[in-house]
């Protein structure tokens, strides 16, 4: 029995070596991704899941300031033009209310830099904000209100009266379309990809599907609206900016804030301990820039919760699409030309294509191939970052038309994947990392029962039903950002791990003790992992499925420094004496000598000797070579079985099943959760999300949970989940991030069983009942 | 929302003089509709007058029909006994409508009374002739998904948004008020208008006049009643179309004939709609797939439909004959036991 651990020596775990070069191509994986690592992969419960429930986790707008004042908006009714008039002598008269601020008053600001245009962008648009009279979307702040309480700042709001001289704005996505053209990047790549002569391949092919797909707008409803709390503490000219705030990259918002205030980074101080939900939306919009100059105006700090209309108003969404997907096939179903093409909705003031191209990039290993996207300039709130921008959509189209092509083949679905996976990554070129996605199908195939399924729609019925199943690939990029850095304190107690990165409910705390634990050997109760700090080390942001990544790389490079530190304590007499990193590991709470048990020493006994009570080492992540050497990304396939009313067309998901290869698996629990998360986000695209978007007044008419529809509890089945827990050996943790993956495919999955079931085809999202009945 | 006040009635008597004080006044049901409104600031009442403590029983009546006090809460009566058993479409429909929550809170008199859940009078930015006479309708050539193809005008396409109102108008309720002239009563099919030129009036209710009761006679055949709804998602949606159906079969003659039938139909008209035409044409005639079908025909042939709500016809009639259908089934088997 360990003194250490209280196991016995069958439990005894291997020890963790140093990490180092698991991004070379003769590099070594991570130990970590090593099967049967303690730890690792375990369902552990949420470590705040008793926090969460109770209600002792405090959210952006649970915090509070002595003589802290509440905020309201007022949004514009008009998509493009000039305010003319602000008669706000009402509100200023109204019980209660300390400020109203508008563009006469408020303070000078510098335009935001906006995210991925600029490297510290983390805003959304590049709008000045509320700095002259110019309107440029139908809900854009133009007025704020400040009040003794949230239900004075709202009435008062709304009794401020706005004159507005209209000018013509494009807010007919039909419109729109005719003057698209190509964006100067997708992601900072081109915008159109090319490999053979996609076009002249496919005049010839012998199989040819040619079919446009289009798919709705969206919009952000995180559980949690978007809020703020936040002060201006200290005094004349030294004032530092205390904010908290709902945020998934906190070092992002604090360099955008520092530019628009025109103060050092070191004055703007943001936390966000907790998030209900991020979804690429809780990044920087208007209402924190408006609420801390409010309270700047008012001397007081400021609460601002935005009600969820004032979600839809100020946080942008996912763009609409209109996609072509050309295919051509030969016999045997290989294909021979592949042309993914479309045109986005996007603003002049943001830099997101929709890349709803991404995911073909990867999948298919056609002769030729053609990608391109162009973006239709509106007046509108700037598009943004919705889980898995681009693939989510982009699935829809693609793997709509290989269940088109299959037909006509009249080939099995998974056959003509099959026949068409590619060796090498059939865009870059590059070797695939880590790809096992015809594993992650046959699993799932075996576990669905998909040989059941009839190739002849409309075969099965139950009384009005007709039954269908379907299927499609889901696949999301593994990214690891740089910038990432992360600092382990050691003390009698245990490990502390820091780094300014995020809990948005995905499970981040959790699996990172967990990572930690394992990597450090101690036990979890040993760990505390602090994170959603703009004061802590590095920069990472939970977007992208990157974060887990971003975070695992930090710790390898933390635990590197922290090993050397610990050699250099250790003196002539402790069994470490002389070692190098390299020949040491960490386990059972202490380092030891690789293949050596006898030579041990516990990290309280080296620290003792040293007379050190605590031990600090900070280190970067190193660089994301993997990304150049390889073609990476996660993979998956999802199965759906639907029922379809022959008298109404109602569409009811029946089950659902998600087979994925996202390297290896670090919590089974959490792990889960945000697969069948996503998937169920996926049924909402697939069968009712739509943002209605008035093309006359480029206002969103639905802007409730009410009236926008996202799936609730009757409309999701019992949803299944497997992995092929196949660790990528280019991957901190051979891990892969895992939020988004789960929301792609499913579009398509859904689309085909609906077809499998009736035999009517749709391309237009949400599938609705009218278009099927 | 701006500041109002508000006042507990003890009586409906007292409600009512307190309504006709107050310029500007409203009675307060469960406030599920009305203080969405006013969040909205669509409705900016200067006092709520808070009728929830009144009428809260249902009663048995002399003529052996239900008594529902207009502050029952939707749950009450979907939950009722006598109700699942004796009409269990009013208990259905109910259930389909809004959340467990809301029913806890919603009140029979205010569900009579709530407001079409059109975008654009929700949205005090857009023109509405309902939320103000003359400004125009933005939803005829905007969002009409959940608009209506029956009952319309060219001044308002809204829908009236209730499910009880539907199984209501199918059992030929009576609706008891009381006004500062005194008590009186309506057909519950009386009750609200078709929106003509004047879509901000919506019933037949008289200035401060209060629902005090809702009243169902009593109607055998109500035993094999059902209520369908067909809506955008499973749960915690609006119809876009309902049926409220029951059927009584006349066996004696040689050929089976539709003895009687009661049908109507939601989300698809601008008030609860009661299907005449179609119950005319279906009484009296053979129970067959042609007389269904006949009816439905007769009942839409007035159907006009609006840029995003043509499939409306076709589904309401698809549903209304799948119904009936279903519901002589049932009715067979009732013959039988």
């Amino acid at each position: 029995m360990s003194p250490f651990t209280g196991k016995t020596l069958e439990d005894k775990q291997p020890g963790v070596a140093l990490s180092g070069d698991y991004w070379r191509p003769d590099g070594r994986p991570d130990p970590l991704g090593e099967s049967g690592r303690q730890g690792i992969g375990a369902p552990l419960s949420r470590i705040d899941g008793a926090q969460k429930v109770t209600g002792g986790a405090r959210f952006a707008g649970e915090f509070r300031f002595d003589g802290m004042l509440y905020a309201a908006l007022a949004y514009s009714t008009i998509a493009n033009g000039r305010i003319v008039g602000i008669d706000t002598r009402v509100a200023e008269s109204m019980e209660g209310v300390a400020l109203v601020m508008t563009h006469e008053n408020a303070p000078r600001l510098n335009t935001p830099p906006v995210f991925l245009r600029s490297p510290d962008g983390a805003a959304g648009d590049d709008h000045p904000v509320m700095q002259n009279e110019r309107v440029h979307w139908n809900g854009q702040p133009v007025a704020l209100v400040l009040a003794e309480t949230q239900e004075q700042a709202d009435a008062a709001a709304e009794s401020i009266h706005v004159a507005y001289a209209t000018e013509s704005a494009m807010t007919d996505f039909e419109m729109a379309k005719t003057q698209a053209h190509e964006p100067d990047n997708v992601l900072g790549g081109p915008a159109e990809i090319r490999v053979g002569d996609a076009d002249a391949a496919f005049e010839t092919a012998t199989h040819r599907i040619d079919a446009t797909y289009t798919t709705p707008r969206h919009n952000h409803n995180a559980i949690e609206p978007h809020a703020v709390t936040l002060a201006w503490e200290g005094e004349g000219g030294n004032e530092t900016l205390r904010i908290h705030d709902a945020s998934q990259c906190v070092d992002l918002a604090v360099a955008s804030l520092a530019e628009v205030f025109g103060i050092d980074a070191s004055r703007i101080h943001i936390t966000s301990p907790f998030v209900g939900g991020g979804f690429g939306g809780k990044t920087l919009w208007q209402h924190q820039i408006l609420a801390a100059a409010a309270a700047k105006l008012a001397g007081r700090p400021v609460r601002m919760s935005l009600t969820r209309k004032g979600v839809y108003r100020v946080v942008g969404g996912r763009a609409c699409t209109e996609q072509r997907v050309a295919l051509g096939a030969d016999d045997q179903g290989r294909l021979t030309a592949l042309i993914h093409s479309g045109i986005a909705a996007m603003t002049r003031h943001n830099n997101l294509p929709e890349p709803f191209t991404q995911a073909t990039k990867c999948l298919y290993g056609a002769d030729n191939i053609r990608l391109a996207i162009e973006v239709a300039d509106m007046h509108m709130l700037a598009n943004t970052f919705m889980r898995a921008p681009g693939e989510s959509v982009g699935t829809f189209a693609l793997e709509s038309a290989l269940d088109e092509l299959a037909e006509q083949l009249g080939m099995d679905p998974i056959e003509l994947r099959k026949r068409n996976e590619p060796e090498r990554d059939p865009t870059s070129g590059l070797p695939f990392s880590s790809r096992h996605l015809l594993e992650a199908a046959r699993a799932g195939a075996e576990r669905f029962g998909w040989s059941e399924r009839a190739s002849q729609p409309g075969s099965r019925r139950e009384g009005e039903w007709r039954i269908g199943l379907g299927c499609a690939t889901a696949t999301y990029p593994y990214m690891r950002m740089p910038g990432a850095a992360a600092r382990i304190t050691l003390d009698a107690e245990g490990a502390t791990v820091a780094i300014a990165a995020h809990e948005m409910g995905m499970g981040t705390a959790t699996v990172q003790t967990q990572v930690a634990a394992a990597r450090l050997g101690l036990p979890v109760e040993r760990i505390r992992f602090r994170y959603g700090d703009s004061l802590l080390t590095g920069r990472v942001l939970a977007g992208g499925s990157q974060q887990t990544a971003a975070i695992g790389g930090a710790v390898i490079a933390a635990q590197r420094a922290l090993v050397d530190e610990l050699l250099g304590l250790v003196d002539a007499d402790s069994p470490l004496a002389g070692l190098s990193p390299a020949q040491v590991e960490c386990r059972d709470e202490g380092l030891g000598v690789v293949g050596d048990d006898s030579r041990f020493e516990t990290y309280r006994q080296i620290l003792a000797r040293a007379e050190r009570a605590e031990l600090v080492a900070e280190a970067d992540a190193a660089d994301s070579e993997e990304l150049a050497n390889w073609s990476m990304h996660s993979f998956g396939t999802i199965f759906c079985e639907v029922g379809v009313s022959e008298v109404t067309g109602e569409i009811r998901v029946r089950r659902l099943l998600g087979s994925f290869d996202c390297g290896r698996i670090l919590n089974a629990k959490t792990a889960a959760s945000q697969f069948r998360g996503g998937m169920i986000m996926g049924l909402g695209l697939a069968l009712m999300e739509e943002t209605l978007f008035d093309s006359r007044s480029g206002r969103i008419m639905n802007p409730s949970l009410a009236d926008y529809h996202v799936p609730v509890q009757m409309d999701v089945p019992e949803i299944e989940v497997m992995w092929t827990d196949i660790p990528d050996p280019h991957t901190p943790m051979g891990a892969h991030g895992i939020g988004e993956i789960g929301i792609t495919g499913v579009g398509a999955a859904v689309a085909n069983a609906i077809y499998n079931a009736c035999g009517k085809r749709v391309r237009d999202l949400p599938i609705t009942l009218d278009k099927v009945m | 929302m701006r500041a109002f006040d508000y006042h507990q009635a003890v009586d409906s008597g007292q409600a009512v003089e307190q309504a006709v004080r107050r310029d500007g006044a409203k009675y307060l049901g469960g406030g599920t509709n009305l203080v969405d409104l006013m969040r909205e600031t669509v409705e900016r009442p200067e006092m709520l007058i808070d009728v929830t403590a009144l009428s809260r029983d249902i009663d048995e009546t002399d003529a052996g029909g239900l008594m529902i006090g207009a502050g029952v809460t939707n749950a009450a009566v979907a939950g009722d006994a006598r109700v699942r058993l004796r009409y269990p479409l009013l208990s259905r429909a109910i259930l389909t409508g809004a959340s467990a929550q809301i029913r806890n809170m919603a009140t029979v008199g205010g569900n009579l009374l709530q407001r079409t859940r059109c975008a654009y009078f929700y949205d005090v930015a857009a023109s509405c002739n309902k939320r103000e006479p003359g400004a125009g309708c933005d939803a005829r050539e905007g969002f009409n998904r959940y608009h209506a193809i029956l009952g319309a005008s060219s001044s308002c396409v809204a829908t009236h948004p209730s499910d009880m109102c539907v199984a209501l108008a199918a059992l030929d309720a009576r609706v008891h008020l009381l006004g500062p002239e005194g008590e009186r009563e309506l057909a519950f099919n009386d009750l609200h208008r078709e929106p003509g030129e004047r879509p901000e009036l919506e019933t037949e209710l008289r200035p401060e006049e209060l629902i005090t009761a809702v009243e169902l006679p009593p109607l055998p055949m109500a035993v094999r009643s059902e209520y369908r709804k067909v809506r955008d998602r499973a749960s915690y949606a609006f119809a876009l179309v309902s049926v409220a159906s029951m059927v009584e079969l006349d066996s004696n003659t040689e050929d089976e004939t539709i003895a009687d039938v009661r049908l109507a139909l939601g989300g698809v008209a601008t008030k609860p709609w009661r299907a005449w035409q179609a119950e005319a044409v279906l009484r009296g005639q053979p129970a067959t797939e042609e007389t269904l079908a006949a009816a439905a025909d007769a009942e839409l042939a007035v159907a006009e439909p609006l840029s995003g709500n043509a499939f409306k016809i076709e589904l309401a009639r698809r549903v209304m004959i799948a119904e009936l259908s279903q519901r002589i089934v049932d009715a067979r088997k009732g013959g039988e036991s």
